[in-house]
């Protein structure tokens, strides 16, 4: 261990650290633009400045390593004097682009121009001009003259992304950022260069003028892309959801994630095909109807049926607590023995950064709350032939697209009865007799469990009609804290869905069980009590990074010993 | 009632206080001597007020060169405090970058403050001198681009106004 001394305060602290690390760590902000944790150290913005005893000139923070006995200060006249000459440098050519620029409310430079800077420009000769509208790739946009040539980006593509595209060029105030002629930054997480860069020189092509900052809510949930599970925040404005961003979390994706599961999760829940009710088969045909009607009909179907007529496929797209439901339901309450789910696996799609095969987030989720055949029950194999040959008449499927395989499109017309939890009108609801609308994954709470076995939450960001952003507890925009019926800017679009576990309880009621969970929490706290690789665990302590079964155990232990 | 002013009570008053004559001869000719003054009230609506540069009519989007000025960055929108003001930015092939591809101002939320004028960095909004704000619903008062743009010559007082006033 060294000894330093940082703005007067003495620490313990590792010595193969930086004196950047170091301080961060005993929480003393450093300000900077070009280190990052994840990446190499590259000291090119000598924003890091800071004055270290016995040191002739003032060091840059990133690239120094601590000493015993070393005394750093932070925050002296010598320190903030040469701030704010980097800070006039970097403004001097820096165009005054902030209204046009989709970074400003959540930029690096302008937060440290209030901070650091002297808040006045002494520079009145003509700024250097540089491309303004590049396509650097398919998602990322570069604008030139914003960049502080931090090379971030730069550095995520050669050491993360593992793609080296991009290369400064010129000189000086010349410097331009680009990629390697007849290359495009098209790798699988190009967009994360968004929000690595410091400034609004790298804009999302999909974003890109969509709206400010500061009109959105975001709200902490995790990626349903694949079974990785990336930490995200949901930006929603009028009850849209119009961004995903990466939210950092060492244990499960760091600072990242794909650009497929960025563009392409939230579509299904802003689609135009999103179911507007729950519907059921009327004379040939799906209509909508009300959720009691919807809900009594499935109860009456289902108890036409021999117990061994009927199956259930659960689904690795719902949460634990669907899952543990639709089991406990289709077992305990409907008693078939006849329940298992469809796996998503496309080999060879995973990588070896956070993209994997499974394209499912719950599977192994769905296993561990117990969606597996009973005893002497069939597994999806079994079903399947089941259908075809006929001695399986009913099947309730939760949200998924099973229909998708063409072995089930050709089989589901076999069956007399097939009911569908589905939040857009897919293959499968097509088929349906009756389609129960569900909530997508933004607009519930629940828990999905990704490969390594962390379970996390979800949080609903974006609000059905039974919900209310005030009354329940959603993060609000400004927007959303102050409309009033008569604002256009305040009228959004609901859809009427309901959580498939909610429903599934209002089915296994009505057929005389006596379920008493009212919310997704209870549901879980009973997943908890029962199960053991959820043991220890609540919606508290599952937190905003999530925990793995045996982390949970050992909280849970600490909390004894504490 | 300062606290060195001695109270003066009812019971205190002159009689020729109590008569309230003299206030009313000083109010008369004050009424008189401004008969004969010219008049400052003007016949509307057969008559109009013309307001002066600095008046804070509607606020209204300039048009310059056949587009709006305006760059779609929410500003006005983010500093109004009656939260009138939606815009919805896009993109343009145009220099800018940027324009609004949607612009409302509910003329009922809007309490003519100027901050949007203020706070844009573009000059693109301004108050104009329109005083005259009529609508029979709710909707008829959301203002869209049709009715806020006007032209940088219609414009011209206020504009020149807040050039001065800089
Ligand atoms: S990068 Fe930051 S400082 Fe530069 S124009 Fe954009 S918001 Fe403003
Ligand atoms: S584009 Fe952004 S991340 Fe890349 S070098 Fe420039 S400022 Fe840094
Ligand atoms: S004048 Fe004031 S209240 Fe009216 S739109 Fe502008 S900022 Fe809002
Ligand atoms: S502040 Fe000016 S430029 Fe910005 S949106 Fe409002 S009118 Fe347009």
């Amino acid at each position: 261990m060294a000894k330093i001394t940082i703005n007067g305060k003495i620490f313990d602290v590792d010595p193969e650290l930086t004196v950047i690390q170091a301080a961060a760590q005993n929480g003393i902000e450093i300000p900077h633009f070009c280190w990052h944790p994840k990446l190499t150290v590259s000291g090119n913005c000598r924003m890091c400045l800071v004055e270290i005893e016995k040191m002739p000139k003032l060091a840059i923070a990133c690239s120094t390593r601590v000493a015993d006995g070393m005394i750093v200060k932070t925050e002296s006249d010598r320190v903030i004097k040469a701030r704010q000459a980097v800070m006039e440098f970097l403004l001097i050519n820096h165009p005054l682009d902030c209204p046009i620029c989709d970074e400003a409310g959540e930029c690096k430079l302008q937060d440290y121009s209030y901070k650091y800077s002297v808040g006045y420009s002494r520079f009145d000769e003509n700024k250097v001009h540089k491309p303004k509208r590049v396509r650097l790739g398919p998602n990322v946009m570069l604008d030139v003259e914003r960049c502080i040539m931090c090379s971030r980006c730069i550095r995520f593509s050669d050491e993360i992304a593992k793609q080296p595209v991009l290369t400064f060029t010129q000189r000086g105030t010349h410097v331009v950022l680009t990629t390697f002629p007849d290359t495009q930054l098209d790798n699988k997480y190009s967009m994360n260069v968004i929000e690595l860069c410091p400034v609004g020189a790298l804009t999302s092509t999909d974003f890109r003028f969509a709206s400010r900052v500061w009109e959105m809510s975001s709200t902490d949930s995790i990626c349903v892309g694949c079974s990785r599970g990336c930490n995200t925040h949901v930006w929603v404005r009028k009850n849209e959801i119009l961004r995903l961003t990466p939210r950092f979390n060492e244990a499960v994706n760091s600072y990242w994630m794909c650009d497929s599961g960025r563009l392409n999760t939230f579509r299904t829940v802003n689609s135009q095909e999103r179911l507007h009710s729950p519907m059921i088969r009327k004379d040939g045909v799906l209509v909508d109807v009300g959720w009691d009607e919807a809900i009594a009909r499935a109860v009456s179907d289902l108890k036409s049926f021999k117990k061994s007529e009927i199956a259930g496929i659960a689904s690795a797209f719902a949460t634990n607590e669907d899952n543990y439901v639709f089991q406990k339901v289709m077992k305990e309450v409907i008693g078939t023995k006849n329940v298992d789910y469809v796996q998503h696996v496309e080999d060879d799609a995973g990588d070896e950064l956070l993209i994997r095969a499974d394209k499912t987030p719950n599977s192994l989720g769905t296993r561990q709350v117990g969606v597996r055949p009973a005893e002497g029950g069939l597994d999806i194999t079994g079903i399947l032939k089941g259908i075809e040959e006929g001695s399986i008449r009913a099947l309730y499927v939760l949200e998924d697209d099973i229909a998708e395989d063409p072995r089930f499109a050709a089989a589901l017309p076999n069956l007399q009865l097939l009911i569908v939890h589905a939040s857009v009108n897919s293959k499968t609801a097509r088929f349906a007799d009756i389609v129960l609308s569900c909530s997508t994954f933004a607009e519930k709470n629940g828990t999905m469990t990704n490969f390594a076995g962390r379970v996390q939450r979800l949080r609903p960001a974006v609000a059905t009609l039974e919900q209310d952003r005030a009354k329940d507890g959603f993060a609000m925009s400004r927007w959303d804290k102050f409309a009033s019926q008569n604002d256009r800017w305040g009228r959004s679009v609901k859809k009427d869905a309901r959580p498939t576990w909610r429903v599934l309880t209002a089915i296994a009621n009505a057929l005389g069980a006596k379920l008493k969970c009212t919310t997704a929490e209870e549901v879980f706290k009973e997943i908890a009590e029962k199960l053991p690789p959820f043991k220890g665990m609540n919606y508290i302590n599952l937190g905003s990074q999530g925990a793995n079964a045996n982390a949970a155990e050992s909280v849970s232990k600490q909390k004894v010993t504490a | 009632m300062g606290s060195t002013g001695k109270i003066i009570r009812k019971k205190d008053l002159s009689i020729w206080q109590k008569s309230y004559i003299p206030e009313i001869v000083k109010g008369l000719r004050q009424t008189i001597a401004e008969m004969f003054k010219p008049k400052f009230t003007i016949q509307y609506p057969e008559e109009r007020f013309k307001p002066q540069p600095s008046f804070r009519g509607r606020p209204v989007l300039v048009q310059e060169n056949e587009v709006e000025r305006c760059v779609a960055c929410g500003l006005c929108s983010r500093v109004c405090p009656a939260l009138a003001i939606e815009v919805q930015a896009s993109e343009t092939p145009l220099e800018k970058e940027r324009y609004p591809i949607k612009f409302e101002i509910n003329m009922v939320r809007c309490i003519f403050c100027g901050f949007c004028e203020e706070v844009c960095p573009e000059e693109a909004i301004v108050m104009s001198n329109e005083y005259e704000l009529v609508f029979s619903s709710q909707e008829e008062a959301v203002f869209g681009k049709d009715k806020l743009l006007k032209t940088t010559e219609e414009l011209k007082d206020r504009l020149e106004f807040l050039r001065q006033n800089r």
